[in-house]
């Protein structure tokens, strides 16, 4: 069960020709593919593509009407591996990941599909995760298609113009035999707009004609002498085929411009960017339509020598704008122009950012030094502080006096009191007592080398818990400890997601820690879900899920591959529990890896099932008890001890009502689900006498209430009696 | 070209934290925008900032009917550009700062709408003192930096109409009246939605109406000063505020009030003439009246003398007072019971400072007696106060705050008062300004075992400090090792800075 529902939305992908689609860009790629007659999707979730398995999770039947399979892929090399399909038989298929974390685990595969070519269209679905809100390194998938020779689509971030990429890509790989990736920036995957649909296409041939009179031409596998001969086919067949495409089909696009002797060239990705900051400068109105002609590249790869020599003809100068680096396509337009000759001066990265993310701020300071130094516009203001009133003063609205416009830039003062907002783990989330463990045992034996993972567990490396030396990729936590495999006085701790020991660590890292004999410990944090990516199942998902078959057991792998120390603990907000088994096996003499499976379901999912379920319980007037935690204020002496070992979003702070103290009290917020873990580490870390659960019974039963009040009696009078001895003294 | 013939569009940026709803309200204008004629486009960098992280989501809006004959569509922007930015919608008071921050508030077009309340970001949290950014300073920078402000605390009033922060910040967003759109479209929007329906429109109203009337805006009360002397009954209580109010002037009367009143209910009149004294016997050896020495100390004094031992906690734990507290921080109901469970680990080394000074000494002393108790108490107890056993349990402990005085707690807490008072009485006619940072260390002294005993630690160590080299020692040595002290809880802090100033 994803994070995300779209049970609602993906009603849209029965939308028929002429009808307006709205709604978000990768819901309308989905809805291309349909259009498109695929016969199979496969894919591993992640941002900014998790919505688009969730979205053919969601859409089963309709998929099944068109006769198409649906695959949760094991991974991104699986996904790849998955086109095999096209290879043979005239199959259309698309595969989806996450940028290049995806693309480096698929990059075998694609190599060897790339090689032998495809008979049937292959669509790679790369999101970019690439600048602002990115959690992964910062590098571009462009090299995996230069080095494999796969066509690169980066279209313009709009519905029309990325539907017509998916159809486009589709008849571009048929044509040149060639594998086609579609690259889509985050923002545009969850951009909002609309296009006019089309129907929906049955494939005129099925998977299971394909399974039932198979194919080979052993021309296509790659083993010599073949491979040799498919280098040569690259370049001699299906590059030119791939050109012709291009150019018959104008998938790149050409704006003309009133002032002919200079232009820029901008990848599709880019072109928003650039026409709102060229609008800014008086160069563009909003409809795009601007005075410096433009040759817009919706395919990032190859670059079409003769469109680039018929953009730059005649041109003084251009100015090409490309996110990222290294600037692959500076250097391949650079080296078109200095051989065919042309005087045309190129600018690129000596103008924008050499690297990050282009935004609309450093775009402006590029675009505005090309348009200055080439007089479109005047070179009045050029020093950085100054751009914002010159982008201002070229809108309709007056421009702000400079005194005023500063104010944007006088950050010091602020940076003291603006603080980072790390994402951390959620409330009640399941993984945080793990960690709170972890820092109780290295209060005891000390801090421990912690290969961390990919994952919502690695928000250990950040507040409150600084644990974690490395990370190395997804599932590979056990890997990343292989050479802390020594005798020495401590040994190496790992962490692993389900989703990661799925994906490749059961073998990357458990299987070869048992195989090199390592003693270390492995610590998979098993919460039924790809927390991380929205929530997905796995293997060892509890739910029944009606597709998949789910509910295999994490530790019965383990042992399959010969693990003898295996502990699987049932409920992780047992911290005591918890630091007790982690001291034990990081005492523990018995030779082979130790592995800890901590098992406690995603608060965020677990959530999502159970609110509906008491929301109906209670209007049906059944018995419901809700637990939730408190800090009492006046034992609370605001030393946030439970803060630092914690870290709960709903554990926080507030002014201390006591007019003799000062520092703030520790307060639990309504947004508590009572998940334990508070009372848990105030006893484990033997904190404070603060903290208490209440528990609230709704819909008591009769003897309850009658027990209750009995109760109330009691202690009324005690506590009265107590009270009057202290007004006496009270004033 | 055309640019200024043809209108702009609108542009809204929302600051927000993952899962306070941010989309919703971005999905909100974008429906409010298409249903009245115009082309919306919106977007947002999701991922992990989901995860309680700060985000950002971007909305343009654009007439149709602007357009040139039906078309061609605008180009419109997938991220805001610093300095053209509308609207900026902050969900909290730092998220308001941090779109000043990044220049997407400008004083020559932008209209920021914030929530002033705080949820206060993990370096706030987890100081082991206080934290906290300046609010006050956020607020001016939203100020200078908008040209027009609109702030209010609309987590209070979600949570009043049992609601969410979005709903009050579309209801703000219509009482401004910057978007061309009329209350009845905002209101339609939220219906089409059809989530929480009705207490969205509650919110909504509150935000309209404030935004529209910022005047309703009621300002936090400040800390209230007796303005006239109050007089207790019980006649040594009366004694003792008496000569408070003769020796002090404000600030420092009102605390040392609230500190007679403090130790009465700790423990009786005699403790609070005692707590008197003590006030006495420093005030005595002033030169002058530097009142800040006295407000610290009788603020400090007061704290110190009401140290929480279990008697304490047992006594603050079973008061009635105490139970109607939680009834209503829980937000439970009338009709519905309350059960509350107290989290309890008292250490042998507690429970042998709650006995008689002797018996207390002979037990710690005592190797084996240790180790079985330390075995017996190695594990925490969940005590159900409101339940008969429970609660007599805690009443039975509180019970013995009579003989409170004669515990070994009691003992080892006096010595260090009076040691400490000694050392301020020494320093406080040559050095106030010493003494001051003298008296501020017993903010060091706090929390419960682990923690009480660190911050002792470090206390006695300053302490030893002053006695040995006061002569040499300046108050801004002693204030940087008291916030070093408080800076982390492994002391690395405090030892660095003990050595950097050559003590150590």
């Amino acid at each position: 069960m994803a994070e995300r529902s779209f049970v609602q939305e993906v009603q849209k992908l029965r939308l028929g020709a002429g009808e307006e689609f709205v709604g978000e860009g990768i819901l309308a790629v989905t809805k291309a593919l349909l259009e498109s007659g695929v016969s199979y999707v496969a894919g591993y979730q992640g941002a900014p593509i998790s919505h688009l398995m969730d979205v053919l999770a969601d859409a089963q039947d309709i998929l099944q009407e068109h006769g198409i399979r649906f695959e949760n892929s094991a991974s991104e090399a699986t996904a790849a591996a998955t086109l095999a399909a096209s290879v043979n038989y005239p199959l259309r298929g698309a595969v989806t990941f996450k940028a290049t974390v995806g693309t480096n685990v698929a990059s075998d595969a694609l190599a060897n599909l790339a090689s032998g070519g495809v008979t049937g269209g292959a669509l790679i679905v790369v999101g970019e995760d690439y600048g602002e809100g990115s959690s992964i390194m910062q590098e571009r998938s462009h090299a995996f298609a230069m080095k494999s020779q796969i066509w690169l689509l980066d279209p313009r971030p709009n519905l029309p113009s990325m539907v017509k990429a998916v159809k486009m890509g589709f008849e571009l790989s048929e044509a040149s035999h060639t594998p086609v990736m579609l690259q889509l920036r985050i923002r545009a995957c969850h951009v909002h707009g609309r296009f006019t649909a089309s129907d929906n296409v049955r494939a005129p041939f099925a998977l299971h004609e394909a399974m039932e009179q198979p194919q080979r031409d052993v021309s296509r596998i790659v083993l010599p002498p073949a491979s040799f001969v498919h280098e040569q086919e690259k370049l001699t067949h299906r590059w030119p085929a791939a050109v012709d495409f291009i150019q018959k089909h104008q998938l790149n696009e050409f704006f003309d411009g009133e002032a002919k002797d200079v232009g820029i060239l901008v990848q599709g990705g880019n072109y928003n960017a650039l026409v709102r900051v060229l609008e800014r400068l008086g160069l563009a109105d909003v409809y795009g339509r601007c005075r410096v002609p433009l040759y817009v590249m919706n395919v990032a790869y190859p670059v079409v020598d003769a469109e680039v020599l018929r953009f730059c003809q005649g041109k003084r100068a251009v100015l090409l704008v490309e996110e990222g680096q290294p600037n692959f396509v500076e250097q391949n337009v650079a080296t078109v122009l200095r051989q065919a000759g042309c005087t045309t001066l190129l600018h690129g990265k000596d103008m924008l950012p050499p690297a990050g993310e282009y935004t609309l701020h450093e775009v402006l300071k590029g675009v505005r030094a090309f348009a200055q130094r080439y007089d479109l516009i005047a070179a009045a203001q050029t020093s950085v502080a100054q751009a914002l009133p010159a982008a201002a003063s070229a809108s309709a609205a007056p421009a702000p006096t400079p005194t005023k416009a500063h104010k944007v830039f006088a950050l010091k003062p602020l940076q003291q009191v603006v603080q980072p907002r790390p994402p951390g783990f959620c409330t009640g989330c399941p993984e945080r007592p793990i960690f709170a463990a972890m820092k109780l045992v290295e209060k005891e034996l000390g801090a421990h080398h912690v290969s961390a993972d990919i994952g919502c567990h690695l928000f250990s490396i950040l507040p409150p818990f600084h644990i974690g030396n490395t990370t190395m990729g997804y599932g590979l936590g056990t890997a990343g400890a292989s050479a802390m495999n020594v005798p020495a006085g401590k040994k190496a701790i790992s962490i692993m997601g389900d989703g990661g020991f799925w994906h490749n660590g059961l073998t990357s890292g458990i299987a070869n820690a048992v195989f090199n004999r390592s003693n270390n410990l492995t610590i998979v944090v098993d919460n039924s879900y790809t927390s991380a990516t929205g929530g997905q199942d796995v293997l060892s998902s509890k739910a029944l899920n009606p597709t998949r078959s789910t509910g295999h057991l994490i530790e019965k792998a383990v042992r399959g591959v010969g693990v003898e120390w295996v502990r699987t603990f049932k409920r992780t907000y047992d911290v005591a529990g918890l630091r007790d088994a982690l001291k034990e096996a990081l005492t523990s003499t018995q030779p082979g890896p130790k592995v800890l499976v901590a098992q406690s379901e995603c608060m965020l999912n677990r959530q999502r099932r159970e609110k509906p379920q008491v929301r109906a319980q209670l209007a049906a007037g059944q018995r419901v008890v809700r637990e939730r935690f408190g800090v009492d204020s006046d034992t609370c002496t605001g030393d946030h001890s439970c803060i630092r070992i914690s870290g709960c979003p709903s554990l926080s702070i507030k002014t201390n009502p006591d007019p003799l103290r000062t520092d703030p009290v520790a307060t639990v917020l309504d947004s508590c689900v009572g998940c334990g873990m508070c009372g848990e580490v105030s006893h484990a870390a033997v904190l404070c006498p603060s903290f208490y659960k209440a528990q609230i019974v709704s819909h008591p039963s009769a003897w309850e209430r009658w027990w209750d009040g009995l109760r109330r009696q009691v202690v009324g009078v005690l506590q009265r009696r107590r009270a009057q001895q202290l007004a006496q003294w009270a004033f | 070209m055309a640019t200024d013939k043809h209108p702009q569009p609108i542009k809204i940026a929302i600051l927000a934290m993952g899962g306070e709803g941010g989309g919703v309200l971005a999905d909100w204008i974008v429906d409010l925008g298409e249903q009245a004629g115009h082309w919306a486009q919106t977007t947002s960098v999701p991922g992990v900032a989901q995860r309680t992280g700060a985000t950002i989501y971007y909305v343009e809006l654009f007439p149709k009917s602007a357009a040139l004959g039906g078309g061609p569509e605008p180009v419109l922007a997938l991220m805001p550009l610093p300095g053209d930015v509308d609207i900026v919608l902050a969900s909290e008071l730092m998220e308001a700062g941090r779109a000043v921050q990044r220049g997407l508030v400008t004083t020559d077009r932008t209209t920021l709408i914030a929530s002033t309340h705080r949820v206060y970001s993990i370096t706030e949290k987890s100081a082991m003192g206080d934290g906290r950014v300046d609010a006050d300073q956020l607020l001016a920078h939203a100020q200078a930096a908008a040209q027009r402000l609109v702030c209010f605390d609309m987590a209070a009033l979600a949570e009043r109409e049992g609601s969410v922060i979005s709903a009050v910040l579309f209801g703000a967003l219509a009482g401004v009246g910057v978007l061309p759109f009329s209350r009845a479209q905002f209101e339609a929007t939220i219906e089409r939605a059809g989530l929480g329906v009705k207490s969205s429109l509650q919110a909504f109203a509150q935000g309209f109406a404030l935004a529209q009337n910022p005047a309703l805006i009621t300002p936090p009360a400040p800390m209230a000063q007796s303005a006239t002397k109050p007089v207790p009954q019980e006649p040594v209580l009366r004694a003792c505020v008496d000569q408070v109010w003769d020796m002090l002037a404000e600030p420092a009367r009102t605390l040392a009030i609230e500190g007679v009143r403090r130790m009465a209910d700790y423990q009786d009149p005699a403790y609070a003439r005692l707590y008197v004294d003590r006030l006495e016997s420093v005030h005595q050896a002033l030169p002058q009246d530097p009142m800040e020495v006295m407000a610290a100390l009788a603020r400090h004094l007061a704290l110190w003398m009401s140290y929480e031992d279990t008697v304490r906690v047992a006594d603050l734990k079973t008061r009635g007072s105490r139970f109607d507290r939680v009834r209503q921080e829980v937000g439970a109901q009338p009709a519905q019971l309350l059960r509350i469970n107290e989290y309890m680990h008292p250490r042998y080394q507690e429970v042998c400072e709650s006995l008689p000074a002797r018996l207390g000494t002979w037990l710690m002393a005592s190797p084996r007696l240790r180790a079985l108790g330390e075995r017996v108490l190695s594990r925490g107890r969940v005590v159900q106060t409101n339940s008969l056993s429970g609660f007599l349990l805690l009443y039975v402990v509180s019970a013995f705050k009579p003989w409170r005085r004669r515990t070994l707690r009691y003992q080892l807490e006096n010595q260090r008062i009076e040691l400490w008072l000694s050392l301020v009485r020494q320093w406080v006619p040559a050095h106030p300004a010493l003494a001051l940072e003298l008296v501020l260390c017993q903010r060091l002294v706090k929390g419960y075992s682990d923690t009480h005993a660190r911050g002792h630690h470090h206390h006695d160590q300053l302490l030893a400090l002053v006695a040995e080299h006061g002569a040499r020692l300046s108050a801004e040595q002693l204030r940087a090792l008291r916030e070093a002290a408080l800076a982390d809880d492994q002391g690395n802090a405090f030892r660095s800075t003990l050595a950097s100033q050559g003590w150590a």
